[in-house]
């Protein structure tokens, strides 16, 4: 199922709505890369929120999504996922750990806000979980 | 065991003394359990003065080693009159309950009963010792049923140790390690006593729901209560640190001694993901800086505005 891709003023907000198969996510990731240009936006949120499990191919994905949206000069912060599935992930060793990552959708519009902030005023110490 | 009467002739060995005996074991422990319950009085002083001559039980005083030593005896005695050992597993592990927490050892334990047993045996000696064969069979009566006893006891104490030992365990394992909220948004897990994998596994759970309820930016780690840390606990640390990243919060871990700090150089722990500080101070410190607070003493902040 397709995933709903909203735009917020600068950002754009993918809020998954249901397990998604591993088509759903290249095309999540496509759709993304490909309006973060058409709408010039600084910030991408994924909300993974309703993901009860993410496998090393979903991981991945995401994580290579962060890197394509970063190459078209954008922030990508994942939210929402859930304690149990940090800690599986963790112990399969998908610590996304090149991603930015915050608790929910406010959290991660809060690190967005943070960083465009910071990155205005010219120093690169704003934000808080990017690497 | 029940003897029949009128076996062959006595054979030298103690099993065919026992056989050939006219009295049956029952009769002649009953016989000697009436010689117990005559000489009461005597058998526990001389009982008591043995325990404290060997310096046993110095945990309690005199009178609570009297009380104690009646009631053994007359247990004892019963033990030996009906031969079920069940009363007295009951008392021996009542009686653990309230000595083990004063300190008494499991040799004293032992010592005593088997004091008990000699004092007993000596008495037997004395009376039976006119007729050396029926002190003989007395003492065929006498020795399983005693030592039947003296292992009850013994394995009594110890069960009840290793019950203890069990429950402690179990109350350690089962120590919910608190998430304490100390500023909006600053977590503190103060980590305390031996951590294995399973209560690894318990602590990170606990800590992701409370960032989660809590809405943590920052929680700060404190293992000063950690005796050890080993590749376990230490993997734990990272796998903490990064399911916590996962969830938006920032890991400060704080407390390692140095001792630890070397244990996990030397295995080797990849440690650089980890944010460390000094102790739980400095942590909290630092959370606040990263939270964006700033601790003013109101003695050196420069004075408030007076309102007119």
């Amino acid at each position: 199922m397709q995933v709903p891709i909203l735009k917020q003023r600068d950002y754009l907000i993918a809020s998954i709505q249901s397990a998604l198969t591993d088509a759903d996510l290249l095309r999540l990731r496509d759709d993304l890369v490909e309006q973060v240009g058409r709408f010039r936006s600084r910030g991408v949120i994924v909300d993974v929120t309703v993901l009860d499990v993410m496998d090393s191919f979903a991981v991945r994905t995401l994580s290579a999504l962060a890197h394509m949206i970063k190459l078209r000069g954008a922030e990508t912060v994942i939210v929402g996922i859930q304690p149990e599935v940090a800690f599986a992930m963790v112990q399969l060793g998908l610590t996304l750990s090149t991603v930015a990552t915050a608790l929910d959708l406010e959290e991660g519009l809060v690190y967005l806000d943070a960083r465009a902030t910071s990155k205005q005023r010219g120093d690169r110490r704003g934000g808080r979980g990017g690497r | 065991m029940a003897q029949r009467a009128g076996e062959p002739p006595r054979s030298m060995s103690s099993r065919g003394e026992r056989s050939q005996d006219a009295q049956p074991t029952a009769a002649l422990l009953s016989e000697l359990v009436a010689h117990l319950r005559e000489n009461r009085t005597q058998l526990r002083e001389e009982w008591v003065r043995r325990i404290t001559e060997s310096r046993l039980l110095t945990a309690m005083t005199k009178d609570e080693i009297f009380a104690e030593a009646t009631s053994v005896f007359d247990n004892y005695v019963e033990v030996l009159e009906t031969g079920s050992v069940e009363a007295l597993q009951a008392y021996a592990r009542n009686l653990s309950e309230r000595i083990i927490p004063r300190g008494v050892e499991t040799h004293e334990v032992v010592g005593i009963v088997l004091l008990l047993r000699d004092v007993l045996a000596r008495s037997l000696f004395k009376k039976y010792q006119a007729d050396f064969g029926l002190l003989n069979r007395v003492l065929d009566a006498y020795e399983p049923a005693a030592n039947r006893i003296a292992n009850t006891v013994a394995v009594g104490f110890v069960q009840e140790r290793e019950r203890i030992i069990r429950q402690q365990q179990e109350a350690i394992r089962e120590l919910s390690t608190p998430v304490l909220q100390v500023r909006e948004r600053l977590l503190i897990l103060p980590m305390i006593g031996v951590v294995d994998s399973q209560r690894a596994r318990q602590l990170t759970e606990q800590l992701l729901r409370g960032i989660r309820s809590n809405r943590a930016k920052v929680v700060v780690m404190d293992i000063t209560g950690v005796p050890s840390v080993d590749s376990t606990v230490a993997n734990h640390l990272v796998q903490t640190v990064e399911a916590s990243r996962l969830l938006g919060a920032t890991v400060i871990v704080t407390g390692l001694s140095p001792e630890i700090a070397q244990t996990l150089v030397t295995i080797g722990v990849d440690l650089a993901k980890m944010n460390t500080v000094g102790d739980l101070q400095g942590g909290i410190e630092e959370a606040e800086r990263l939270l964006g607070y700033r601790v003013v003493n109101e003695a050196e902040a420069p004075p408030p505005v007076e309102k007119e």
